[in-house]
Parts: C-alpha cells; sequence; structure tokens
C-alpha cells in the first residue's frame, strides 16, 4: 500500500482521475438515458443537489456528526476496554490459557446479533446502541492486544526480571511498545466495526443519525437523499481509515528505521 | 460451583490423549459453562421475569422446538446460501479484479483513486439501496454480502498477484505464453494458497453480513428468527438464536480453517517430494 502511494506519479493521477470521471460519466448517461429507473439511480446532479441542500439546511450535517460522534465514541471506549483487558489477560500466561479459548469463541459473532439483546435489556436509547458498538468494536483490539502481548519474546522478559521491573512496568514498557503494531491494526478493524454497529443500530432503534436517514429515504423512495446518505458515510469511512493510516505510519516509524 | 462441572463434563477425546493436552482442552471450557451455570441461576432467581435473560437450559429447550418446527433448519439453510452466494459472487469479482491490478502497475495506478473511494462505504450503507432495488429477499442480501467480500478478496489477491516470483513471470515470457495462459499456468498456481485465504476471511464476512442485513432489514434467515424472537418478548428462543448464530460462526471458521490447511498440506506435498 504504502509503495503504492509513494510511486504515484502526476501521469498516474491523471488517468486515476480520468478512470474516476469516466465513471461518474457512465452513471449520467445511465441515469439520463433511463437505463436504470429513476427510483434507483438519481442522476448524479439530483444526488448532488440533495447533498448541498441537506448540508445548507443542517439536517443531514447534523446526522453526520451524530453518526460519526456514535462510531468515534464507540471506538474510543473499544480501544480503552480492549487494549486494558487484553493487556491483563495477555501478560498472564495463565489467564490466556483459561480465557482465550473463550474470547475465541465470540470472536465469530456478529456485532449486530447482540442488538436485539440489548435493546431488551436497554430498551431503545443512545446509551443501548453506544453499548453495543463499543462491545462489538472491543473485540478485534482485544484480541489484537492478546496476541500481541502473547508474541513478547521470552528473552525480553528474562531482561526484565533482571532489571527487577515490576508486572505493570514490564507491561507498559516492554508488553504494549511490543503490541503496538498488533494493536493499532486491531484499532482500524474495530473503527470499521464501530461504523457498521452505529448505522445498524440508528436503523433499528431509530436513532438520529445517516443510518435512520439513509433507511426512511429509502422507504419513501427519496434516491437522491439516499445517495447523499450513502456519500456522506463513504465519507466518515475513508476521513476515519485515512486518518488512522497517517496515524500508523508515524507511530511505528520507529520500527522501520 | 463450576470447576466439577467442567470436568465431568465431556471433553474432546481425552483418554486416549497425555493428560496436559486432555486439561488444556477441559480448561478451554471452565469459564464458558461457569457463565451459562451462573445465567441459568441468575435468569430462575432474580431475573425469573426478565424479556432478556433466561436460563440457557430453556433457550436449548426453545431452539430444540425450532428445529422440530423446522424453522431452524430453514432460516439457517437461508442465511448459509446467501452468504455463500454472496461470497461466490463477491470474490469472483474481487479476484478477477486483483488478478488485473496485481500484474500491470499501470492498471492498479489508474483504479487507485476510484477503488479507494468506494472501499471504505460501509456495507452497511447499501442495505437501502439494496432493498429499493430488489425488495426483500435473497438477492438484496447477496448484493450486499458480495459488496462487503470484494474488497478483502480484492486486496489480498493484488497482493498475491504482485508478489509472484519474477523470474516465473520471466519464463513465461521466454515460453511466448498469452496473457490468458500466463495467468492459468503460471500466476493461479502460484497464488492459489493465498486466494485460499483469502476465501476463508470473505467467509467469515459474508456470515456477519449476512446476519446483519436480516437483522436490519431482511425479514428472512436467522438474523430475522433472533430479531422476531426479542420483539415477540420471548428471551429464551432469542438466546437460543444467539447462542445458535455464534455456534454457526464458530463452525464455519473451524471449518475453513482446517479446509485451508489440508489443501495447503497437499499442495506442498508435491514440491517437497520433488
Amino acid at each position: 500500500m504504502n509503495h503504492n502511494t509513494s510511486r504515484f506519479s502526476a501521469r498516474d493521477g491523471a488517468s486515476s482521475l480520468a478512470l474516476l470521471a469516466g465513471l461518474l460519466g457512465l452513471w449520467w448517461l445511465a441515469a439520463h438515458a433511463q437505463w436504470v429507473s429513476k427510483v434507483f439511480l438519481p442522476s448524479p446532479e439530483a444526488a448532488l443537489t440533495s447533498l448541498f441542500d441537506g448540508l445548507r439546511d443542517g439536517e443531514l450535517l447534523s446526522w453526520t456528526a451524530a453518526t460519526a460522534g456514535r462510531m468515534l465514541a464507540g471506538w474510543g471506549l473499544a480501544g480503552l476496554l480492549g487494549v486494558t483487558l487484553g493487556a491483563m489477560i495477555g501478560q498472564s500466561p495463565s489467564a490466556r490459557a483459561w480465557l482465550q479459548p473463550t474470547l475465541e469463541l465470540i470472536r465469530p459473532l456478529p456485532a449486530s446479533a447482540v442488538l436485539p439483546i440489548a435493546i431488551a435489556m436497554f430498551g431503545l436509547s443512545p446509551t443501548m446502541v453506544l453499548f453495543v458498538v463499543a462491545f462489538g468494536a472491543m473485540w478485534p483490539v482485544l484480541l489484537a492486544t492478546v496476541h500481541g502481548l502473547a508474541s513478547v519474546h521470552p528473552r525480553l522478559y528474562e531482561v526484565a526480571g533482571a532489571l527487577q521491573l515490576r508486572p505493570m512496568q514490564v507491561v507498559w514498557r516492554i508488553g504494549l511498545p511490543h503490541a503496538l503494531p498488533d494493536i493499532l491494526a486491531g484499532l482500524r478493524l474495530s473503527m470499521t466495526v464501530s461504523l457498521i454497529v452505529s448505522v445498524v443500530g440508528e436503523m433499528l432503534a431509530s436513532q438520529g443519525g445517516l443510518g435512520q436517514a439513509i433507511l426512511l429515504a429509502a422507504r419513501s423512495y427519496q434516491a437522491g437523499e439516499l445517495y447523499a446518505g450513502v456519500v456522506l458515510l463513504g465519507l466518515i469511512g475513508f476521513i476515519s481509515n485515512g486518518a488512522l493510516a497517517m496515524a500508523e505510519r508515524r507511530l511505528l516509524r520507529w520500527q522501520r528505521r | 460451583m463450576s470447576e466439577p462441572l467442567a470436568l465431568s463434563s465431556p471433553v474432546g477425546p481425552g483418554r486416549s490423549r497425555a493428560l496436559p493436552a486432555w486439561t488444556r482442552h477441559a480448561r478451554a471450557w471452565v469459564l464458558p459453562l461457569a457463565l451459562l451455570a451462573l445465567l441459568e441461576l441468575l435468569a430462575r432467581t432474580r431475573y425469573a421475569n426478565s424479556d432478556a435473560l433466561a436460563p440457557p437450559s430453556q433457550a436449548l429447550q426453545a431452539l430444540a422446538g425450532a428445529l422440530t418446527d423446522g424453522s431452524l433448519l430453514s432460516a439457517t439453510g437461508f442465511t448459509l446460501s446467501a452468504a455463500a452466494l454472496g461470497l461466490l459472487l463477491g470474490s469472483a469479482i474481487g479476484a478477477a479484479l486483483g488478478a488485473v491490478l496485481g500484474q500491470s502497475r499501470r492498471a492498479a495506478a489508474v483504479g487507485f483513486i476510484s477503488i479507494e473511494l468506494l472501499r471504505p462505504v460501509p456495507s452497511v450503507a447499501l442495505i437501502p439501496l439494496a432493498m429499493l432495488v430488489f425488495g426483500f429477499g435473497a438477492a438484496m442480501e447477496i448484493s450486499v454480502v458480495a459488496f462487503a467480500t470484494l474488497w478483502p478478496v480484492l486486496v489480498l489477491v493484488q497482493a498475491a498477484v504482485r508478489q509472484v516470483e519474477p523470474q516465473w513471470l520471466e519464463v513465461a515470457a521466454a515460453l511466448q505464453l498469452s496473457p490468458a495462459q500466463r495467468l492459468r499456468n503460471i500466476v493461479l498456481p502460484a497464488v492459489l494458497p493465498r486466494l485460499f485465504v483469502a476465501l476463508r476471511l470473505g467467509s467469515a464476512v459474508a456470515l456477519v453480513v449476512a446476519v446483519t442485513v436480516e437483522i436490519a432489514a431482511n425479514p428472512n434467515g436467522m438474523g430475522y428468527a433472533l430479531m422476531m424472537a426479542q420483539q415477540s418478548l420471548q428471551p429464551a428462543l432469542m438466546l437460543g438464536w444467539l447462542g445458535w448464530i455464534a455456534l454457526v460462526g464458530v463452525a464455519i471458521n473451524h471449518g475453513t480453517l482446517r479446509a485451508q490447511r489440508a489443501l495447503a498440506r497437499r499442495m506442498g506435498e508435491p514440491a517437497v517430494a520433488g
């Protein structure tokens, strides 16, 4: 990936943009020539008009902020819980032996499958959705932290013993820095899960946000608004992913030398 | 409370193996069984009239009821076939694109911006669109699963193809193979093991997305059954479905992992023998 972007020349950029323009042109043609029904496929300019109108009257903007805020809050909680619990489990071989099989059992469970249970327990509330987002997004971080700590070379622990470091210091100075690449990869996956569960939670629990907005737009056959919402969700995904990738590159610079 | 329960439980082929392995397997079951026992106790005493909690024993009974009335198998069959068809469609497109982008730097550069803009769109954002286009049913679910599985397969296959030994490609050039022949005889065999890794990851994604689509919108399959059990205030049935969905996920992960390992072994054999 990194090599890809660094060798990206001006010519490549131009042809890459040309393909994007071509795809948009194809969309324009498909909409105007009525290859596809207008109910599913609004023209690009109609989608753009919905996007700008929605942003101008503030509604779309507040929904975007609500969804992005939910995603970030859930992700932050998930990261905090995942790293803390993961460090507690990962630094002790016996805790790993007792707990890890159970963690692996929960891993393939779809995060959204927890939503019905959370609705039954807590009702339809923003806190409930946040809880499910954090719960679902916690697993990638937790398992990555456990894995990262488990793969620390035993020699390093011997060094820590020789230096008479306390267990907390060992985790903080040796374990977590060693596990950092794993943790960052987990955090990235966790961000994706956060966005997905936020959107599904808004759809199911009628919480204001882009998830609810696109569902309502589809139900009332407002294709322009639907596409505007999907574009904004794509933008949230694009920006959060890009920001994390950048943070990862900076934080892991020491590794590559 | 939990320890004797766990140790007396039938865990794996215990007797024939050495003690350490046996205890290791037993240890894995202690926590889940303890949690289930705790839930059983709480759901029978303190939360006896809860809409959210039910004793696991009753959840098992409710699941047995779903098995006898046929809903368990039909819902599982729907979800699994929609996930499989979506995976097939998504990975076919993803692998084809990945093969093209991996073989040509130029193609990768041209596709770069479009792909990087489309890839981060969360798959669930397409649920309302798929609903509008296909209505409820298998087609909408398959399309969303296909979109979700396309990207990881594309990225993994592109990376695998890009890393094919340059010398093998030189051989292809020396033999004056056509691009199609080169793909079939050189590239495909070289990337096959990693193609299966991509498919295994894709299958996990496919199941998660299929269940999510059913929970969010599509009135079919295991996800919808779970949602219905909640809405009709049947906590035992709800927890039964949750457990079943988890079990299906574990079984698929386990099965695909074993299949992938078996395949890697079989593909490795000729190389070792020769």
